[in-house]
């Protein structure tokens, strides 16, 4: 379980406060204006912005001060999430040891984790000669192969045609599911938000709410979400 | 890193080697002792007499192998110091690390100047070298008054620059500052050393270079080229007498005598001539190569008393920098 | 975008900055125990005189001009390598290197095979009539340093163009925009970044001048600091006076270094995924006129004098002396080393300016140009000479002072990639736990790989060309190409040297070469 204990971050004018908990297997979209602090939150949770004040916690263990590599956590940002001069292979084996010494088990692993996103073959390619679903699918089987308990998601689809974006939210949360992780994704979407989570964290004014039912809360949105949301 | 502790390994190993034999290390200029220079030659020459390893070491020029004889003092490895010349003598001696010398020889170098620290080996004039077929002046007031082209060297990094300062300063005393204001529209360029200014003259920058009068004997042995001369000057020529000494602090002083004795004998004298282009300080018995007859010989020699040199010095350089430094 | 920027800098980055600290730290005790050996030995600090003043004023005069003109220059040369691409592109770009690499007396030679008073231009204009030009000046100084240093600065603002990702000048050429807009997007700003470094880095190495700026000065007029230090050292034997100048000159890079610092932001442009670069803008007939006639210029002014240089060498080529071919393999031997050691103190420096500001680092990477070779040479034979004879560690020596005094260049090319490599793949990493040498291992060095070979191949080839302090310690059987040289001079022998200058200028840009292209093996996948 993730629990954000009084939770506060500044920089410049920006402020985020956030304290709440996130259960086991829960698949949470975190929604709410532009520079309200979205990806902030989720990165504070990553470990990439220290916070100012309050814990991080996973089942009870004090992660706020660990580095972004040991949180029980596989991320996905908005892009760059391969290095261009590894190959595919090489990309997703980085997530069984970053050090790439890879057991023959591992490297069946990873073939595959890229079989299961449907690159299967393409292990010897590098990302520039991918097309983006495909570089997606390839970060995917990273995650995959991570297996971490908490899956963490900055809109990295945000570049994908609906359709494709579509089919890798399913199969994201197919592998949430799979893997019994956890799902904390920033989407500007409430689509996105209706197709996979569960529950939602609207972020704004500084604040991020506690999760509360995605259906509940998108067709009776509270105040600081419905001017986002606009009529829709 | 191997390479390091390799090269230890041979340094002891030869340490080891020697260890039978005394070693005598002398520090010369390094065109002494480049593979073109009289030092393997002589090195071969004197191991052949002396049942020791002889070590030359050599360290840029004359000016330098004095400041690094400074630097070391008296713990210095070197027992002989070869190459130093008269202008730098005076400074030498001052440094009190030079010990008295017992060597006497016929020395055939046209100039009375002896020392009880240091033994000439060669000799030579500053002269200014031109293409044969050029018609040059014979003076430095006709050559200021010229249209020649002159590269010379930087007295205060160039043995020759310095010799060239002192040559005028020899010849003319009071009136030096004049003449280089009147050959300040002749000087092309001043360069860091001697090869520079002659790489420049052979590359046609110039129609004259200062060099030596032993400078077209190398042109004529060596390539069969009488193409260059040397300018005679009614002043006379300035000289330059290479020296060696004994340093005081060396552990092989028998051994430092026997080489000084060697410096002024024929094996040695009759490398010098066609290796360091230089008249040897004492006439071999075979007599100068064929060639050195066809050099010019100076009316005079000029020399500047060496306990002098140090003070005449830095006012003459004041002198030629405020002349060419407009 | 700015935010999180700035958020994400406060995370430690994958590695840890002790590594670059500690080389900088032990490349300043180096210099600084030798200026103070020196100092020691002098028994203490004495004044300067009025003809050092006068020597400070000009050097500084002449390396201000020297860098401001040879950058000024490189630009219009290298945007036209950058956006042109045509056959025997690679091999102009090496070959543009060469004078870098020459012996300074070999290099002047050459500049005046074309433009001295018996040159190739004056014999041209003879033709017509008109008077020989006269080189001898502060505009023949600035000739040769705009000549030796051009390339240089050609090279690293061509890496500075390369570095700009290709995604950037797509995105720019899908908004419409001409070379007048990519100027104002992207070459603009990449120039702001590297020009100020490149100008200092030019600024240093003319700090140290001597040779070229007496002999093309045409005299005492003018005398540099480091004529100042010669003087000094042998003339006056005033040491404390010769620490105070290699002092004063390491001082200049300093405050040049420090101004550059401040006039060059720090932001890259973000990581690209290494699409070959192509140029949707410049396309025009008049820019494609206006590129050829920029380089074919460069191009003449930088080969003509090599050219004089290959054919004063070929004869002398096929007769070198034994000694020659031998203080040809310790050259490269002492270019190896030289490499070797560079890397080791490079690549954890780039690593730590990468990962942010360190100021002392930076200033580290600048001493070695601007320290007086001779000043250092005796400093270091001071501190050498109680406990070992410093000959027997002359060439270990000169490749140590060799891969202190190419570390700038290998900075200015490493430390940009690399901090476009901690930012656009930074994060991943961490994400990853790719942390230490397992990051530099999987990551850094693999994304370096074009700029250390570039880095290496520069200093192999400097190295092997540089006569470096190799002069103060040389005994008989330790000599390396550029001192065989001399010594060949000194004794008349000139066509012999002109041979040998030939064979270092090939092994020198053999050795650009072959690390350049290793360097380039799989980029661009």
């Amino acid at each position: 379980m993730l629990e954000l204990e009084a939770l506060r971050i500044a920089a410049g004018s920006f402020r985020l406060q956030a304290d709440f908990a996130l259960r086991d297997r829960a698949q949470v979209a975190v929604v709410g204006p532009s520079g309200a602090g979205k990806s902030t939150l989720v990165n504070a949770v990553a470990g990439f912005v220290p916070p100012d004040a309050g814990r991080i916690l996973w089942n009870g263990r004090d992660l706020t001060r660990a580095a972004p590599g040991q949180r029980p956590i596989a991320m996905l940002f908005q892009d760059g999430n391969l290095f261009p001069h590894l190959t595919l292979a090489q990309n997703v084996g980085l997530g069984l040891h970053p050090g790439l010494r890879l057991s023959r088990q591992d490297r069946a692993g990873v073939e595959q984790a890229l079989d299961r996103v449907g690159l299967a073959g393409l292990g010897a390619r590098r990302p520039a000669e991918l097309s983006g679903g495909q570089q997606s699918r390839a970060a995917l089987a990273r995650v995959l192969v991570q297996a971490r308990p908490l899956m963490v998601l900055d809109e990295p689809f945000a570049a994908l045609g609906p359709a494709l974006k579509a089919d890798m939210l399913d199969l994201v949360a197919e592998l949430a599911r799979e893997t019994a992780a956890s799902l904390l994704m920033v989407t500007h979407d409430p689509g996105d938000a209706r197709r996979v989570a569960d529950e939602v964290i609207v972020v704004a004014d500084g604040h991020a709410a506690p999760p509360a039912p995605t259906q509940a809360l998108l067709d009776h949105p509270p105040a600081a979400l419905r001017a986002y949301l606009g009529n829709g | 890193m191997k390479h390091l502790v390799f090269a230890a390994g041979v340094l002891s190993a030869t340490a080891a080697l020697a260890a039978d034999k005394p070693e005598l290390v002398v520090y010369t200029y390094d065109s002494f002792v480049s593979d073109w220079g009289p030092g393997p030659a002589v090195e071969a020459a004197f191991e052949e007499i002396c049942n020791c390893d002889l070590k030359l070491v050599g360290a840029g020029d004359g000016a330098a192998l004095l400041a690094r004889i400074k630097l070391e003092g008296a713990r210095s490895d070197a027992d002989v110091v070869l190459g130093l010349d008269t202008n730098l003598t005076e400074a030498a001696a001052q440094t009190g690390l030079f010990a008295p010398h017992e060597v006497s020889a016929n020395f055939a170098v046209p100039s009375d100047w002896v020392s009880p620290l240091f033994t000439p080996y060669d000799w030579g004039y500053f002269a200014f070298v031109h293409n044969a077929d050029q018609d040059v002046p014979s003076n430095f007031r006709d050559l200021a008054d010229s249209d020649l082209k002159l590269v010379i060297q930087d007295p205060r990094s160039s043995t020759p620059g310095l010799g060239l300062l002192l040559w005028v300063k020899a010849a003319y005393g009071d009136e030096a500052a004049q003449i280089w204001d009147g050959l300040a529209d002749n000087i092309v360029t001043v360069t860091k050393g001697w090869s520079e200014a002659y790489g420049l003259f052979l590359e046609g920058e110039a129609d004259m270079v200062l060099s030596y009068t032993t400078s077209p004997a190398y042109h004529l042995i060596a390539e069969g080229d009488d193409s260059k001369a040397a300018a005679p000057f009614e002043e006379g020529h300035y000289m330059q007498i290479e020296v060696a000494g004994k340093l005081a602090s060396s552990d092989q002083p028998e051994l430092a005598d026997q080489f000084l004795e060697f410096m002024v004998s024929d094996a040695f004298q009759s490398i010098i001539p066609t290796t360091n282009w230089m008249y040897p300080a004492v006439i071999p018995a075979g007599g100068l190569p064929d060639g050195f007859d066809t050099l010019i010989r100076p009316q005079a020699s000029l020399l500047l008393p060496s306990a002098k040199v140090p003070a005449i010095r830095d006012a003459a350089l004041a002198e030629w920098l405020s002349a060419l430094g407009q | 975008m700015a935010e999180r920027a700035r958020s994400v800098n406060r995370v430690p980055p994958p590695v840890s900055p002790v590594g670059g600290i500690g080389a900088a730290v032990a490349i300043a005790a180096l210099m600084g125990l030798s200026v103070l050996a020196v100092i020691w030995r002098a028994g203490g600090v004495s004044g300067l005189t009025g003809a050092d003043w006068a020597a400070l004023r000009f050097t500084v005069m002449q390396a201000l001009l020297s860098s401001l003109l040879s950058v000024a220059l490189a630009i219009p040369v290298a945007r036209a390598l950058a956006r042109r691409r045509f056959f025997g592109r690679r091999a102009l770009i090496v070959l543009l290197g060469a004078p870098f690499i020459l012996p300074v007396i070999v290099a002047i030679l050459g500049l005046l095979a074309v433009f001295g008073r018996n040159g190739w231009l004056s014999v041209g204009l003879g033709v017509f009539g008109l008077e020989p030009i006269r080189i001898y000046g502060l505009h023949g100084v600035v000739l040769a340093h705009v000549f030796f240093n051009l390339p240089l600065a050609v090279r690293l603002l061509l890496q500075g163009w390369q570095d700009i990702p290709a995604e950037r000048f797509r995105l720019a050429a899908q908004l419409g925009a001409g070379p007048r807009d990519m100027l104002r997007l992207f070459e603009w700003p990449m120039l702001r970044r590297v020009a100020p470094g490149v100008a200092a880095v030019i600024f240093a190495i003319c700090l140290t001048s001597f040779a070229v700026a007496l002999t093309l000065g045409g005299g005492p007029r003018a005398t540099t600091l480091e004529l100042a230090i010669y003087q000094a050292f042998r003339f006056d034997f005033d040491l404390g006076r010769a620490a105070v100048l290699a002092v004063v000159q390491i001082g200049l890079a300093g405050a040049a270094a420090l101004l550059a610092l401040r006039l060059s932001g720090q932001d890259g442009f973000g990581a690209g995924l290494d699409r070959p670069v192509h140029r949707w803008d410049a396309q025009g007939g008049w820019l494609r006129a206006q590129d050829t006639a920029v380089i074919a210029a460069a191009a003449l002014f930088l080969c003509l004098p090599l050219l004089a240089v290959i054919l004063r060498g070929l004869p002398g080529l096929l007769d070198l002396p034994d000694a020659v071919w031998r203080a040809a393999l310790s050259s490269v031997w002492v270019a190896g080393l030289s490499t070797v050691l560079l890397l080791i103190l490079a690549l954890p420096m780039a690593a730590t300016l990468a990962g942010g500001r360190w100021l002392g680092v930076e200033m580290a990477g600048l001493l070695g140009l601007a320290a007086s070779p001779l000043a250092l040479g005796t400093g270091l034979f001071i501190l050498i000479h109680p406990f070992a004879n410093p000959a027997a560690l002359a060439l270990p020596l000169t490749a140590l002072v060799n891969a202190i005094m190419a570390l700038p260049f290998a900075l200015r090319s490493l430390v940009p990639a690399a901090r476009d490599v901690m930012q656009g793949q930074g994060r991943l990493a961490l994400a990853l736990d790719l942390r230490g040498w397992r990051f530099l291992r999987l990551v850094f060095l693999p994304r370096l790989r074009p700029q250390i070979g570039f880095a290496a191949g520069l200093t192999a080839a400097l190295s092997m060309g540089d006569l470096g302090v190799i002069t103060l310690f040389a005994d008989p059987e330790r000599a390396t190409l550029p001192l065989q040289i001399y010594r060949l001079m000194g004794a008349y022998r000139m066509e012999a040297a002109a041979g040998a200058a030939l064979l270092l200028l090939v092994l020198s840009l053999a050795a650009f070469w072959i690390c350049d292209r290793g360097g380039r093996g799989h980029a661009g996948a």
